[in-house]
């Protein structure tokens, strides 16, 4: 069953010219959320490499003596109903996220692009592929995330691979798109004719051109792969409590709402911000790289 | 149009079928014993083959599957680990608070959304769309928990005007406590579902603008308002209504975690005790149901676009 609209059909995404050059550095200045953005996700990319330097305390150090204890000297933001220092939580948290969101995008594209690849090239392919695509789509991505870490205990690989397998049909999809109409393109038929063997049409001709797209992609991949991450820790299938993510504090300061409510407002200001300035960044290489995608609707 | 719905409704079998296969494969492939999965840390060596004689575990893998496949076909989705009552009563029992709230969201969703979109395409690129854009990154950035919390610490705990938790069915209490209770849960439940349908609307309804037959609607004087709703909305509508059929996917995820914020007795609810009980024919039950309606629901809305574009019955 196609469950994509009409709309999202193939030649949607594959209008790029397919000799046209990334450019990786814009030529008019970018608008000022961009800037903000990218300020904002280097900042966390920094705090994440940094925590062990930059946290005033041990994230998993417990002192009875200090449960919730409001903002003050030694806890900047107050600490938690164990007597840990939120800020260094909230600082080494920043690890998970970014670990899980690179790695679930960088997985997703190199498990989806040669599968779309296939699928786009050879018709007796497409028809499994796709079928398994179509099927992998209908499952909704954080219960099949869920089930997956139910029956193998949580650790960052499992978690990691939970929240890749329902992207991938995404990759697939736009892959097989670009393909499908590049395929019929002149210079294609110029080098099967010339002689190509296939891998180095696939290689060599067809994959380029989906680079522009799967850029914006993964982007978007990389944003939902940390915001499942959070819902997992924060529903409690995620990682346990000796590594800290913005989802496992919140989902510890659910309790202690009422009196702190910092406990779960600093962990998501800090998921809020990260997932934010990812999706604004998707957007302005969409619009930069591949305009045409705008339908599409973003991070869906 | 019989031959187009025909053909339409049986493409969804091997999509139903896929999903059972997949959800199938996941507990027999896992590393590990799968009775000692499905029975738990606690299970005696008895309790594991009495498990693995009823799965039939130690026949092939394929008869394995059809039986299985047979006895969901027959309604049987198995036995909670937890409660020890059929997966199927379980999921009953909790169906009615999860589709009021979801109804009670899209309705708010649509309502706000689609004007929203509208009048960001009439006045592209003005103060309004941007805001609207703006809104729309906002939220689908913002994780549903976040927003709640927002919205509970506002609405509820600094104002006092609201209930912090809880639910009230309609059917048991009518529909003034149900509102009271479900209208935070279905704000936070449509955040990023306004955000998406708003995104699309507009972006769907630029597109229309732009056509012949909008400037002669304008040029022979129908008002603003008829052409916008009338001829621009009505043929932007097919990508409008797609959207709210693949953003279920996002509508199941906000259940999960809006009837875990809210304490709701629902399928979300249901399914993070099944987490943390680590039940997974329970799991398993809510994977299928959920894919089934989220297929369902694809399939209903392509039959309605036959309806709303003739075009489409032909291809």
């Amino acid at each position: 069953m196609n469950l994509s609209s009409p709309h999202a059909s193939p030649d949607v995404s594959a209008a790029i010219p397919p000799r046209r050059r990334l450019r990786w550095w814009p030529r008019q200045r970018p608008g000022w959320a961009v800037i903000v953005a990218a300020i904002c996700l280097a900042l966390i990319v920094i705090i994440a490499i940094l925590a062990p330097w930059l946290a005033p305390h041990d994230p998993l150090d417990m002192s009875p003596a200090d449960r919730l204890k409001p903002p003050s000297d030694t806890y900047w933001l107050g600490s938690d109903a164990y007597g840990r220092d939120l800020l260094s939580r909230v600082l080494y948290g920043a690890r998970v996220s970014l670990i899980v969101g690179l790695g679930s995008a960088l997985i997703s594209v190199v498990v989806g692009l040669p599968l779309g690849i296939l699928a786009g090239f050879f018709r007796s392919l497409d028809a499994v592929i796709m079928r398994v695509m179509d099927g992998l789509m209908a499952i909704p991505s954080v219960l099949l995330a869920i089930a997956i870490v139910s029956l193998i205990s949580a650790n960052l690989w499992t978690v990691m691979a939970a929240i890749t397998i329902p992207e991938i049909p995404r990759i697939v999809r736009l892959v097989r798109s670009v393909v499908l109409s590049a395929r019929e393109e002149p210079y294609v038929e110029a080098a099967v004719s010339l002689g190509s063997s296939l891998p180095t049409v696939m290689w060599r001709h067809l994959m380029p051109n989906t680079l522009a797209p799967l850029i914006v992609m993964s982007t978007y991949i990389c944003a939902s792969a940390i915001l499942t991450e959070a819902i997992l820790s924060f529903l409690g299938a995620g990682l346990g409590t000796e590594t800290p993510t913005w989802g496992n504090i919140m989902a510890e300061g659910r309790t202690y709402f009422l009196i702190k409510p910092s406990l779960i407002f600093w962990p998501g200001i800090a998921l809020s911000v990260c997932i934010l300035s990812i999706n604004l960044l998707g957007d302005a290489a969409r619009d930069r790289l591949d305009p045409r995608l705008q339908k599409r609707g973003g991070a869906q | 149009m019989f031959s187009y719905c025909l053909r339409r409704t049986l493409a969804a079998v091997p999509v139903m079928v896929v999903v059972a296969l997949f959800v199938f494969l996941l507990l027999r492939l896992s590393p590990g014993d799968p009775a000692a999965i499905i029975a738990g840390d606690m299970a005696t060596p008895e309790q594991l083959d009495r498990i693995r004689e009823t799965l039939g575990l130690n026949q092939p893998l394929y008869i394995q599957f059809f039986n299985w496949a047979g006895e969901l076909l027959r309604g049987d989705f198995g036995t909670s680990l937890m409660s020890n009552l059929p997966v199927t009563q379980l999921m009953a029992q909790r169906l009615e608070p999860t589709i009021s709230l979801a109804l009670l969201s899209i309705a708010l969703s649509v309502v706000v959304a689609v004007p929203m979109g509208v009048i960001a395409a009439w006045k592209h690129g003005s103060l309004i769309d941007n805001a609207v854009m703006s809104l729309s990154v906002l939220g689908f950035s913002v994780p549903v928990f976040v927003t709640g919390y927002i919205l509970i610490k506002i609405f509820s705990i600094d104002l006092g005007w609201l209930p912090v938790q809880g639910f009230r069915r309609v059917s048991q209490e009518g529909f003034g406590p149900f509102i009271q209770h479900a209208i935070l849960p279905a704000l936070m439940l449509s955040t990023i579902y306004i955000a998406l349908i708003a995104r699309m609307t507009r972006a769907s309804m630029l597109d229309v603008l732009g056509e012949d037959f909008i400037r002669t609607a304008h040029a022979k004087g129908a008002s603003e308002k008829r052409v916008l709703f009338k001829h621009a909305l009505r043929n932007a509508g097919v990508p409008i209504l797609e959207v709210i059929g693949t953003g279920f996917a996002l509508m199941i995820t906000g259940v999960v975690v809006t009837e875990s914020v809210f304490n709701i007795p629902g399928l979300g609810r249901l399914t993070v005790d099944a987490i943390l009980s680590r039940d997974y024919p329970v799991i398993q039950g809510l994977i299928l149901v959920t894919s089934g309606v989220y297929v369902m629901i694809n399939l209903a809305i392509d039959l309605s676009y036959a309806l709303l574009d003739p075009r489409i019955r032909y291809q």
